[in-house]
């Protein structure tokens, strides 16, 4: 990890793309403009992070902007990390993917299968995203289930037995398809 | 066909139109009597799968232009589930993620917790921790190369495998009373000391175990079949696959020494000494030696762990953290008001957020807790290896043929648990 030192250092070199810095039981993070995050994590990439361990989402609720986007950045050789998070509110959740190579930066192949997790389990849109579909929750599915404001237990268990009934509610209400 | 009939359909057809084909490119663009691609659905429901895992395969002739993974077969929310857990209450649920290294989803997790806590793992809690993580290892390794065998045509070492591993779970059985998501790992160290016994039962093990690696070893490196379909077949180089997030065995066979115990040292893993196995040119023969090398390596771990436990206790003494010992709850009333806390209302961990990484048989496995102060976790994430490195196999398996995609998808060792979570 950089130390608190080093993290502030790294921070100003970021300059006003970095919003805030929190260095927490050893562990450097700061927090950054979501409308740069290609830009930093470039930058970042050129200061030896070039490893993207982890892309992971998190939903701040009831504080605002709730949802969160976490990078985990790794630097092999001086074994380093830095997470990167950047905060998004529900009403507008568009961050932009990191996926894509693009004509300056070669993009992070990695973030595919994790951004499109953290679109399924938080419906935070990933623009530029080659295939953005829900990726473990089925196709049909609605909402997103890992915000905190959605229950726990609020989906009807479907048997054999009772499938015809589900159904035929579902279609009265318009909701089935 | 009634309107219910037709809704069933039409919701099926919609979500099997939604699996977009389009993007395939052929690299190989000559017109003959061979060009036309043909796609084929392949599992979830297929032994050489290992486990719910669907591929859609597009072929020309025998060889696979490209494949797109479909998961999410055995999703069950566990993260989701853990929101609802306190603390200690988590541990058995994420256990049953990745459900071949349970300790080590167990590892990630205490870790995580442990260090937003600023809790102090004994000494000798984190040898007991080593010595168990690297039982888990051998025997997720043995469960791989059993399976990948089978896949490849050799059924009895599939057999022998079940034989080796029955000897760790044993162990388990005999340190934590469970023979698989043992629940041994506690926040702040392990649930029990081990009983009288084990340490004999174990040195029998670690005894046999080399040599029985080695009659792996011996009976696969001698098969011409086995060998045919191994070497040379999809490499990857090592700069792709760090462009996937690839880690584990996978990446050390292509030369990449990246280990987490050696590079950033957990649980004490600075301790003991240790090689690296590595390949070097990461085709699916390297990825064999190095999980099987690495066997090795995880009995020299557990010797050394052995030979120099320290004394002391098992778990913290922080009575915020773990339960007091039986006996005091008899005499102190202060110990039974700790039981009682713990035991309704569970740990209170002061806010934060953190991320965890450990070295799992599969490659980095992350566990993210944040907390609000709350006796629960606010969210508990993990980055389950299998999960990032199957975004690898599509690379791997492009121009190769349909058969190598078996042999390649058992040496990536995806388990499905860890990747649906």
């Amino acid at each position: 990890m950089p130390d608190a030192t080093g993290l502030e250092l790294l921070a100003a070199e970021l300059g006003d793309a970095a919003l805030e810095t929190v260095y927490f039981r050893d562990r450097a993070t700061v927090v950054i403009d979501p409308a740069k995050i290609r830009a930093v994590l470039a930058a970042l990439r050129a200061k030896g992070y070039t490893f993207l361990a982890s892309v992971h989402g998190v939903d701040y609720y009831p504080e605002g902007p709730r949802l969160g986007v976490m990078y985990e950045l790794l630097d092999m050789h001086k074994v380093d990390r830095i997470t990167v998070k950047l905060r998004v509110p529900t009403d507008a959740p568009s961050v932009e993917s990191v996926t894509n190579a693009t004509t300056e930066d070669p993009g992070w192949p990695t973030a595919n299968h994790q951004e499109r997790e953290v679109y399924d389990m938080f419906g935070v849109v990933f623009e530029g995203h080659p295939d953005l579909r829900r990726i473990l929750m089925p196709e049909d599915y609605e909402g997103h289930p890992q915000r905190r404001d959605f229950p726990i237990g609020g989906e009807p268990v479907i048997f054999t037995r009772d499938e015809a009934g589900l159904l035929e509610s579902r279609i009265e209400e318009g909701t089935g398809a | 066909m009634s309107s219910t009939e037709e809704r069933t359909l039409s919701d099926y057809r919609r979500r099997e139109q939604s699996i977009t084909l389009s993007p395939l490119e052929t690299q190989d663009d000559r017109s003959g009597e061979h060009d036309e691609l043909l796609t084929l659905n392949f599992g979830p429901h297929h032994p050489a799968t290992h486990g719910v895992l669907r591929l859609l395969v597009t072929l020309q002739a025998e060889i696979v232009r490209d494949i797109k993974p479909i998961i999410g077969y055995v999703h069950t929310g566990i993260e989701k589930t853990a929101e609802d857990k306190a603390y200690w209450k988590v541990i058995p649920i994420v256990e049953r993620m990745d459900y071949l290294s349970y300790y080590f989803n167990a590892m990630a997790y205490c870790g995580a917790v442990e260090t937003l806590a600023e809790v102090e793992v004994p000494k000798r809690a984190q040898y007991l921790r080593v010595i168990h993580l690297e039982l888990n290892r051998i025997a997720s390794h043995l469960i791989w190369l059993g399976t990948s065998a089978l896949d490849l045509g050799a059924v009895s070492i599939f057999l022998y495998c079940l034989r080796e591993r029955e000897l760790i779970l044993d162990l388990f059985e005999m340190s934590s009373g469970a023979r698989m998501h043992t629940r041994y790992f506690q926040v702040g160290g392990v649930i029990e000391d081990i009983p009288a016994g084990f340490e004999s039962k174990l040195r029998k093990f670690l005894e046999i175990m080399p040599a029985r690696a080695d009659e792996y070893g011996a009976i696969l490196n001698s098969n011409e079949i086995v060998l045919q379909r191994l070497r040379g077949t999809c490499p990857l180089d090592a700069d792709t696959l760090l462009g996937l997030g690839v880690s584990g065995p996978l990446l050390r066979a292509a030369g990449n020494p990246w280990d987490l115990r050696k590079a950033d040292p957990y649980c004490s893993y600075d301790e003991f000494e240790f090689k690296i196995p590595i390949g070097t040119v990461g085709d699916n023969y390297d990825r064999f030696a190095v999980r099987l090398a690495e066997i090795y390596e995880s009995v020299h771990i557990i010797e050394q762990a052995l030979d120099g436990l320290p004394e002391g206790p098992h778990i913290t003494e922080d009575r915020k953290i773990a339960l007091p010992p039986r006996h005091e709850l008899a005499t102190s009333m202060e110990a039974l008001i700790h039981h009682f806390k713990l035991v309704t209302e569970g740990m209170r961990v002061p806010p934060g957020e953190v991320y965890f990484p450990i070295e799992s048989p599969r490659g980095e496995l992350g566990c993210y807790v944040r907390s609000d102060g709350s006796s629960k976790p606010a969210r508990v994430h993990m980055r389950d290896p299998s999960f990032v490195n199957l975004q690898a196999l599509a690379p791997m398996v492009r121009g190769s043929y349909i058969a190598d995609m078996i042999a390649t998808t058992a040496m990536l060792d995806p388990i499905l648990g860890g990747i649906d979570r």
